[in-house]
C-alpha cells in the first residue's frame, strides 16, 4: 500500500493541482485509462465542494486530499466546514435545473453532487472521525 | 490547459468558442464573457465546446446562467458538443434535457433561424 497526501489552501486555483495529482496517482495505482476521466472529474468536484464550503464559512484551514492504493484506489477529500452544511446529497430533477428561482450556487451544488453520484460507484459522504468536517470518500477498482 | 475564449459571428448567431479547462477557477471568466456577449446585444448565442477538455459543475452552472439570461431576453442559447465524455456529463446531470445540444456549429446556427426559441 502507498499513500499520497495533498493539502491546499481553499482557493479555486489549487483544485486543478489536486485533479492532476489525483489522476497521476490513479494511473500509477493501476486504475484503467477509461476511468481516468471519471477520477479527474470526481476529485475536482469533491475539492470544488470543499473549497466552496471553506470560503462560505471563512475557514482558512487547508483542504486535505488523501490517495491510497490498497487493493483499490481510494481518495478521501476532507473539509473542515460545519457538518450541517456538508451532507445534503441533492440531485435536481431536470425541470428544476433551469428554473428561474434556483440560484447559481444551488444549481452548481446540485449538479456537483449529481456528477459525484453518477461517476463514482463507491461513494460515501460522512462526518470526519475527529473534529468538525466532512469526508467525501471515493473508491475505484484497479485493473491489475 | 488554460481556458481560451474566442467569439465570432455566423449569420445571426454569435458563436463563442471555448477551449481548455472550464472549472471553479476559470468559470468566472466564461461567465463574464457570456454576460458581455448578451449585454452587447447578441440574442442568438452558441457556445462551441469542441475544444473543451474539462468541464465541471461550476462551468455547467455558468452555461445554465447564460441560458436563463437569454431566455429572459427573448433569445436562444445552444451548445455544440459531439464528444462522448462531455455528453455523458450532460446526461448524468439531466442538463441534456435543458440545453439544445448540436453536433456541429453548422447545425446549431441553422436550426432556429425561423424565430425565437421556446
Amino acid at each position: 500500500m502507498s499513500t499520497v497526501r495533498l493539502s491546499f489552501s481553499p482557493a479555486p486555483v489549487h483544485v486543478r493541482t489536486a485533479r492532476l495529482v489525483g489522476v497521476a496517482v490513479a494511473r500509477r495505482a493501476g486504475v484503467t485509462e477509461e476511468r481516468l476521466d471519471e477520477v479527474r472529474l470526481a476529485i475536482g468536484e469533491a475539492c470544488t465542494r470543499a473549497v466552496a464550503l471553506h470560503r462560505q464559512y471563512g475557514l482558512p484551514d487547508l483542504v486535505l486530499v488523501e490517495m491510497s492504493d490498497e487493493e483499490s484506489y481510494t481518495v478521501r477529500v476532507i473539509d473542515r466546514a460545519p457538518i450541517e452544511a456538508g451532507l445534503g446529497l441533492a440531485a435536481l430533477p431536470p425541470d428544476e435545473l433551469a428554473d428561474e428561482s434556483l440560484t447559481d450556487e444551488a444549481l452548481t451544488v446540485g449538479v456537483g453532487f449529481a456528477l459525484l453520484a453518477g461517476f463514482v460507484e463507491d461513494l460515501q459522504v460522512r462526518p470526519v472521525d475527529v473534529g468538525i468536517g466532512t469526508e467525501v470518500r471515493m473508491v475505484w477498482p484497479v485493473g491489475r | 490547459m488554460e481556458l481560451s475564449l474566442a467569439t465570432r459571428t455566423v449569420g445571426e448567431h454569435t458563436v463563442l468558442e471555448v477551449g481548455g479547462e472550464v472549472d471553479v477557477y476559470t468559470a468566472p471568466r466564461l461567465r463574464e464573457r457570456l454576460i458581455e456577449v448578451v449585454e452587447g446585444g447578441a440574442r442568438r448565442v452558441v457556445v462551441d465546446l469542441g475544444r473543451v477538455d474539462f468541464l465541471d459543475s461550476t462551468g455547467l452552472g455558468v452555461l445554465v446562467g447564460a441560458l436563463k439570461r437569454l431566455r429572459a431576453a427573448g433569445g436562444t442559447f445552444g451548445l455544440v458538443c459531439d464528444r462522448e465524455p462531455l455528453l455523458k456529463i450532460f446526461r448524468i446531470t439531466a442538463l441534456d434535457q435543458v440545453f439544445p445540444i448540436f453536433p456541429t456549429v453548422e447545425a446549431a446556427t441553422t436550426v432556429d433561424q425561423a424565430g425565437p426559441a421556446e
